[in-house]
């Protein structure tokens, strides 16, 4: 007998509200599908209300965000903490990375970001392969429909 | 009285370098447009506006400066109008508000308070790529502000950024009539002093194709009105090493010579890694200033591809579709008559694709619905991640050869930004 199909995991990405770039999120989306993702792209400058809704709405098994307009930090960690209080998102592996602030990588940020919930967080540092990896780790047994 | 910004530009007698600068604090910003007016080359200020405050956010905007969070930008809507005043005062020479907003009244406002008169953007090109707003907002919100800047200022200038749409990856033809359907927009809500832009993209030879063939259709379209064409400095993924920057600058800068703009917006040696110090910018401009020195237009056009026919045959279509531009564009993007690849949001038909070619030419991949001949369609193999990072990162990797040799590495989606 062999084991039921799995689907594949859904992932949710997102920009945050005031970032308006989406190349990072083309390229992301060609990514997690090639690795065996469904993706919702939910595009540029997501608000925090929308960013939710849509979490609810498609119950996915995580959230990548991806955001590279210098306000990620702050945004990022608003958005994730809010995500945390809510009921649908307060398990789910929350991925945030990019250019998080104006001046450059900075570790500060990313453990910001960490304190506000995020389950891992990505700078200028991160290979494509390695932020699979990292997925699929936060993913667990929800992984197991991935290729 | 210091000139308006089109008379200044037409005035140079050189190509004028532009920076894209935009900091949150008055005396940083002060600074910035001083020493841009006091770098070595003919120059007019930026003042580049926050990411809350292009998104309307203007509470964000307020809560940042309180608790002293950095911003990407000048919060013209927010920050304080009598030290706003006195940097415009002591800036005094032409200075251009950027912005990036689909719905751009709460800027063009704060404008009309400070009585600055140059601004850019469009109804197409700041909601599309940057925005969630329906097309068919940001349409007339950008009619009424228009309307009213060119009520207000005797000198109001406009530049189409829809020459730059994406920042990469589009094929020059759209941008080209974009770029034209933007400036008649302006023109059609009554400005009468316009700029029309295009952004350096991944070849030389097609660069100063579509550089000739927008201001063929200037020519045409715009008999009645004050216009000059700036190029962008390539605007995708930036080379990383310093040296690689500069060559790239220099390029666009022998580009916007020989292929006749008038103005160019430079980018910094900082690009790939973030965003610039004032230092940095007065660095580019200089080298920018020089190397347009060093170059001349050239006496002929280019070889004709096909690339104005092309941008004619959009623009034709589009105006054939209402005798309102606004509702010609709305109508042309519902169609997919215009249609932008890679372009995410909803109003958009997203059945046009583009490749660059082994040639570095952007081509069609398919022209979806756009009234184009197929045969401007080159066959291309299925789009993957690393085909669309190879492609993004195409120029940086070409200026930045010797070193990627040496570090061997591969550039990271986070690389993938600011456009």
């Amino acid at each position: 007998m062999s084991a039921p199909a799995r689907r594949a995991p859904l992932v949710l990405l997102s920009s945050v509200s005031s970032d308006a770039h989406t190349w990072n999120l083309v390229f992301l989306q060609l990514l997690l599908e090639e690795t065996g993702h469904r993706v919702v792209n939910l595009g540029a400058c997501v608000p925090d209300d929308l960013l939710l809704a849509e979490v609810a709405a498609h119950a996915p098994d995580a959230v990548v965000i991806s955001t590279v307009n210098g306000h990620g930090h702050a945004d990022g960690a608003r958005v994730v903490a809010a995500l945390r209080a809510g009921p649908a998102a307060a398990d789910l592996p929350i991925v945030v990375g990019g250019k998080l602030g104006v001046a450059g990588p900075d570790p500060a940020l990313a453990e910001a970001l960490v304190r506000a919930g995020a389950s891992a967080v990505f700078q200028d540092d991160v290979t494509p392969a390695r932020l699979v990896t990292t997925l699929r780790a936060a993913l667990g047994p929800a992984a197991a429909g991935a290729r | 009285m210091t000139p308006g910004f089109g008379a200044a530009v037409r005035a140079a007698g050189e190509l004028v370098v532009q920076p894209r600068m935009g900091f949150a604090d008055p005396r940083a910003m002060r600074a910035g447009l001083l020493a841009t007016r006091g770098a070595r080359a003919t120059t007019v200020g930026t003042i580049t506006v926050d990411s809350y405050t292009r998104v309307g956010d203007l509470a964000a905007a307020r809560l940042a400066a309180e608790r002293g969070t950095p911003l990407n930008g000048y919060p013209i809507a927010t920050a304080d109008p009598v030290a706003t005043a006195e940097m415009l005062a002591a800036a005094a020479f032409p200075v251009q508000v950027r912005h990036g907003s689909a719905l751009p009244a709460p800027v063009f406002d704060a404008m009309a308070r400070l009585g600055l008169a140059a601004t850019e953007g469009g109804p197409v090109s700041y909601c599309l790529p940057y925005s969630r707003v329906p097309l068919s907002r940001a349409v007339p919100g950008w009619a009424e502000c228009v309307r009213r800047l060119a009520g207000s200022a005797e000198d109001a200038h406009l530049e189409t950024f829809g020459g730059c749409m994406l920042g990469q990856l589009c094929p020059p033809g759209l941008l080209v009539a974009l770029s034209v359907l933007e400036a008649l927009f302006f023109r059609s809500h009554g400005v009468r002093d316009v700029s029309l832009s295009l952004t350096q993209q991944t070849n030389r030879e097609q660069d100063l194709e579509a550089l000739h063939a927008l201001r063929a259709l200037a020519a045409r379209f715009l008999p009645d009105t004050s216009w000059h064409v700036v190029l962008y400095a390539y605007m995708g993924v930036y080379p990383r090493t310093p040296s690689g920057a500069r060559a790239l600058l220099a390029d666009a800068a022998e580009l916007a010579v020989r292929g006749g703009a008038a103005r160019l917006i430079v980018k910094t040696e900082a690009e790939a890694h973030r965003i610039p110090t004032t230092a940095e910018n007065v660095a580019a401009l200089e080298l920018a200033a020089a190397a347009a020195r060093a170059a001349t237009p050239d006496p002929l056009p280019p070889p004709d591809t096909g690339l104005l026919a092309e941008a004619t045959a959009l623009v034709e279509a589009v105006l054939d579709l209402d005798a309102d531009l606004g509702r010609a564009l709305v109508r042309a993007f519902a169609a997919g008559v215009l249609d932008v690849p890679f372009c995410l949001h909803a109003d958009n038909a997203g059945r046009a694709r583009s490749h660059v070619d082994d040639d570095g030419w952007l081509r069609w991949s398919s022209v979806g619905s756009m009234p184009l001949d197929r045969g401007r369609a080159h066959r291309a193999p299925a789009l993957s991640s690393s085909g669309l990072l190879a492609a993004l990162s195409r120029v940086q990797r070409r200026y930045d050869e010797e070193e990627s040799r040496v570090l061997g590495d591969r550039p990271s989606p986070a690389a993938l930004g600011p456009a």
